[in-house]
C-alpha cells in the first residue's frame, strides 16, 4: 500500500548493518533513510526494533519526541511500531502511550488516571462501532436510530472537550470502520436500523461533529472504501486478539495518522514541482514540437497527462505552490503552456518555473530560494527514474514519488502518498493563489521604482493589528507551526495552547493583517508576549512569526512600534526577547538588534537574549499606515 | 523478503518450512540468535508474546500464501505443528 516508496534491495541486511555500526554514527538519521523505502508490515516491526535499541538523546536535527496517547475499543498495540516508523520517516519522533483496552472513558475523566500523567500532545481516539450498533434494534426508525447516535457522539464530545481543556491535547477521532455484513443486502441503506446503516450514520455525525469541535478525523473508513475492506479488517485477527485494524494494514494505518501529526506540525510540503518532458505531456517538445506533443481529449494517453495537470490545478487552488523544473529551452517550454489549446495549467499558475540545461538538483535549490522555502518542502514529480535517483541522492530532504511506468497511475500514486495533509482549509490558503499573482505585480513594481523607498510607498501599504480574536485561531495556529524563517524562537503551540494565551492576562497577543493596492496579503505576522512571573512591567517575547511573503516590507518595524505601544499601554517598562537559532531561522538573527534592543548575554545553549527600555524606543519610520481592529 | 513463488512452494519440505519459519520470527523479533526446531513452544522464545505470535502467523499467511483457522491458531501446540500444517496446506492447493 505504501507504493510511493522505493523498494529497498537489501533491508533485512540493512537494518542490521545499522545496529552493527558505531553508536558514533547517526544511526536514527540511517534508521530515518530506510523508513523511506516501501515497507511491509514484518518490516517495520523491524525497523521499530532497530529503532528501540539506538539511543535517541543524540539524535541530531531530531526535535524532542512528540508524546500521543491512544485510547481504544479494540486492540492497537500493533500499530504502534508502524506509527512509530511513519514518524520516522518524517524525521519525527514519537512517544506512544497506549491507554488500557475499552476504558477510553476513565482514563479522560479521571483525574488521577496514568494518561493524564503521560501528559500526551496529541490524543487519538480509536474506537469501534460495534457497541453502538449492539445496542440498537434492527427495527429502529430513522429517527430513533439518529438519537441514539447522537447520544453517542455528544457522550464522545464531552470527553474530546475534556481532553483539549483538561490535558490541553489536539484530539484526534479515527472514523469507524464499517465492518458490518450485509443483512438485507442492497437494501440495507434503506433500512436506519441495518448495522451498516448505523455506521454511515455514526461517520457522518461523527464528521459534523468534529467540525464544530475543531478535532482532527483519522479517516480509516475512507482508507478501507479505497483499499478494500479485507486489507483493512480480517476476521480472524479480531476473534484472536480484538485488532480491529489487520496487522497487513499497520504500515498504512501509521503513514495515515503520521501524516496528520506532521501536518499539525507544519511538516507538511508546500509545494509541487513539475518536470515537463513526458510528465505534464507526453512527447517531448523540443523534438516532437506543439502538433507532436500527446496531451488533452482524444487520445487515452493524452488524457492521462490532462489528468495529472488537473490534479495539479486542484492542488493549487486548495494553496499548494507549483514550480516547474525541466531540461529545456526555456522559450520553448513556456511557449506549450501560452500556445497549447489543452493546456489545463498557465503559465500564471506556476510560481516558479526554471527550464535549462544544468543539473536538476541545482534547479530544485534555485526553486526553494527564489520562492523562500525549504528543500523538505519540496515535492519532485519526475517520469524519468534516473533523475528521481539522483534526486534522492543529492538532495535527500526533497521528496520524489516512485512513479509507475504508467501515466494512468500518476494521480492516485501522488495522491495516495499524503504530501501535502492539511488539519486546516483557511481564507490564507484560498487566496494564496492570488497572493502569488500579486505578489508577481509588486515585483514589476519594484523593477519600475527608483529606490526601495519608492517602492514601498508606490504599494500603498496598510496594516491591522489587534489581539487575537477567536476567528483568527486557526490561521494563527497554522502560521506558529508552519513558519521555520521569521521565528526567532520556533516554539509550536497546538490551538488548545494559542486559545489560553487569548483568555489568561499573563499574555499579551497581537496579530498583524496586510494589505496594499495589489491584494490583501490576510493575516500574515503574530506575537506573543509572556508576562514576568514576578514581576508584570517586564514582558517577554515568547513567539513572532511572520510569512515569508511579506519579507522587506517593513511589517517587522511597524509591528514593532505597535507593540511597543501596546506595551506602554499595559504599564510595561521592559520588552525582552531571544534568538534561538535553527537551520532555517538565519534571516531574524540580526532582527532585534535592528529594531533597537540591546544584548545581553548568550546563553550557552547558543542563540543570544536582548532586552529594550520602552522609555528608549525610537518610534521607527515606515511606509505602512495603521488600521486598528 | 521475497515471497516464494506458488509454484515452488507444494514441493517445500519440512525443514526449508522451518528454516523460513525462523527467518520470520528473526526478524519479527529482531533476534539472529533464535533457532527454531520442531519441538520449540512459544515459552522457550523471550518476546514471542501473544502480539507476537499474532504478528507471526500473519507473516507465515503471508509468506506461503495459505491461512489458518482461527481455532487451530489456538491448538498449535509447537513449531513443528506449524510446520506440518503448513506443509499440508500448501499440498492441498
Amino acid at each position: 500500500m505504501i507504493d510511493w516508496l522505493p523498494t529497498h534491495n537489501d533491508f533485512r541486511g540493512a537494518v542490521r548493518r545499522v545496529l552493527d555500526a558505531s553508536p558514533d554514527e547517526d544511526r536514527i538519521d540511517q534508521l530515518a533513510n530506510l523508513a523511506n523505502h516501501r515497507l511491509g508490515f514484518l518490516e517495520v516491526i523491524q525497523l521499530d526494533r532497530a529503532l528501540s535499541r539506538v539511543d535517541g538523546v543524540h539524535a541530531s536535527g531530531f526535535a524532542a519526541p512528540v508524546r500521543l496517547g491512544i485510547l481504544s475499543s479494540a486492540t492497537v498495540d500493533q500499530l504502534v511500531p508502524a506509527i512509530r516508523v511513519a514518524a520516522l520517516r518524517r524525521r519525527l519522533l514519537i512517544d506512544v502511550h497506549v491507554g488500557p483496552y475499552g476504558q477510553y472513558r476513565q482514563q479522560v475523566l479521571d483525574s488521577a488516571s496514568k494518561l493524564r500523567d503521560f501528559r500526551p500532545q496529541l490524543l487519538l481516539f480509536a474506537l469501534t462501532a460495534r457497541d453502538v450498533v449492539a445496542t440498537i434494534p434492527i427495527a429502529a426508525t430513522l429517527a430513533e436510530v439518529d438519537a441514539s447516535v447522537a447520544r453517542f457522539i455528544g457522550e464522545l464530545r464531552v470527553l474530546w472537550r475534556r481532553a483539549r481543556e483538561e490535558l490541553k491535547a489536539v484530539v484526534i477521532q479515527q472514523t469507524f470502520l464499517n465492518c458490518t455484513d450485509p443483512l438485507f443486502g442492497s437494501y440495507d441503506r434503506l433500512v436506519a436500523g441495518a448495522p451498516s446503516s448505523i455506521v454511515t450514520r455514526l461517520n457522518a455525525q461523527l464528521a459534523d461533529a468534529a467540525r464544530e469541535e475543531g478535532v482532527l478525523l483519522l479517516d480509516v473508513a475512507r482508507a478501507a472504501e479505497r483499499d478494500g475492506l479485507d486489507a483493512w479488517f480480517d476476521v480472524t485477527r479480531w476473534l484472536q486478539g480484538k485488532l480491529e485494524i489487520a496487522p497487513p494494514a499497520a504500515p498504512m494505518y501509521g503513514e495515515l495518522l503520521a501524516r496528520i501529526i506532521s501536518a499539525q506540525r507544519g511538516l507538511s510540503k508546500k509545494c509541487l514541482v513539475l518536470d515537463l518532458d513526458n510528465t505534464l505531456w507526453g512527447g517531448v517538445i523540443g523534438d516532437d514540437g506543439l502538433e507532436g506533443i500527446a496531451l488533452g481529449e482524444g487520445s487515452a494517453a493524452g488524457e492521462a497527462y490532462l489528468a495529472l495537470q488537473r490534479y495539479a490545478k486542484q492542488l493549487h487552488q486548495r494553496g499548494v505552490i507549483l514550480a516547474v523544473c525541466s531540461k529545456n529551452e526555456p522559450a520553448v517550454a513556456e511557449g506549450v503552456f501560452r500556445d497549447h489549446p489543452e493546456m489545463l495549467l498557465k503559465r500564471s499558475d506556476i510560481a516558479a518555473f526554471v527550464a535549462n540545461w544544468t543539473d536538476k538538483a541545482a534547479n530544485l535549490q534555485r526553486i526553494a530560494e527564489q520562492l523562500n522555502l525549504g528543500l523538505d518542502s519540496l515535492v519532485f514529480v519526475d517520469d524519468n527514474p534516473a533523475e528521481r535517483a539522483r534526486i534522492r541522492q543529492s538532495l535527500p530532504s526533497v521528496a520524489v514519488p516512485e512513479l509507475p511506468n504508467d501515466p494512468a497511475l500518476w494521480v492516485s500514486c501522488l495522491a495516495n502518498a499524503g504530501y501535502f495533509e492539511a488539519v486546516a482549509f483557511t481564507d490564507e490558503d484560498r487566496a494564496r493563489n492570488e497572493q502569488y499573482a500579486a505578489n508577481a505585480s509588486r515585483e514589476s513594481l519594484r523593477e519600475l521604482s527608483e529606490s526601495v523607498d519608492d517602492f514601498l510607498a508606490g504599494l500603498e501599504m496598510v496594516v491591522s493589528h489587534g489581539p487575537f480574536r477567536p476567528v483568527d485561531l486557526v490561521r494563527i495556529t497554522q502560521l506558529i507551526n508552519k513558519t521555520n524563517q521569521f521565528n526567532p524562537t520556533t516554539r509550536r503551540y497546538s490551538a488548545p495552547e494559542v486559545t489560553e494565551f487569548t483568555t489568561s492576562d499573563k499574555f499579551l497577543t497581537l496579530q498583524f493583517r496586510l494589505a496594499d493596492r495589489f491584494g490583501d496579503n490576510g493575516l500574515v505576522s503574530a506575537m506573543i508576549l509572556r508576562s514576568d512571573e514576578d514581576d508584570p512591567s517586564v514582558l517577554e517575547i515568547d513567539s513572532w512569526v511572520m510569512s515569508c511573503r511579506v519579507f522587506g516590507r517593513q511589517l517587522e518595524d511597524e509591528a514593532m512600534n505597535i507593540a511597543v505601544e501596546a506595551c506602554r499601554d499595559r504599564g510595561v517598562r521592559l520588552l525582552r526577547a531571544q534568538y534561538l537559532p535553527t537551520p532555517k531561522n538565519s534571516v531574524v538573527c540580526n532582527l532585534y538588534s535592528t529594531l533597537g534592543f540591546t544584548p545581553c548575554g548568550s546563553p550557552s545553549s547558543g542563540g543570544s537574549r536582548w532586552y529594550l527600555n520602552l522609555s528608549d524606543y525610537v518610534t521607527r519610520d515606515t511606509h505602512i499606515a495603521r488600521r486598528s481592529e | 523478503m521475497t515471497p516464494i513463488s506458488p509454484a515452488d512452494r507444494s514441493n517445500l519440505s519440512e525443514q526449508e518450512i522451518l528454516e523460513t519459519l525462523t527467518r520470520i520470527l528473526r526478524d519479527l523479533l529482531l533476534d539472529d540468535s533464535i533457532v527454531l526446531t520442531m519441538a520449540t513452544r512459544r515459552d522457550d522464545v523471550r518476546d514471542w508474546d501473544s502480539l507476537a505470535y499474532i504478528s507471526f502467523m500473519v507473516g507465515v499467511e503471508t509468506e506461503f500464501g495459505v491461512k489458518f483457522g482461527v481455532a487451530e491458531i489456538e491448538s498449535f501446540e509447537n513449531v513443528g505443528a506449524i510446520v506440518r500444517r503448513t506443509k499440508a496446506l500448501l499440498a492441498s492447493h
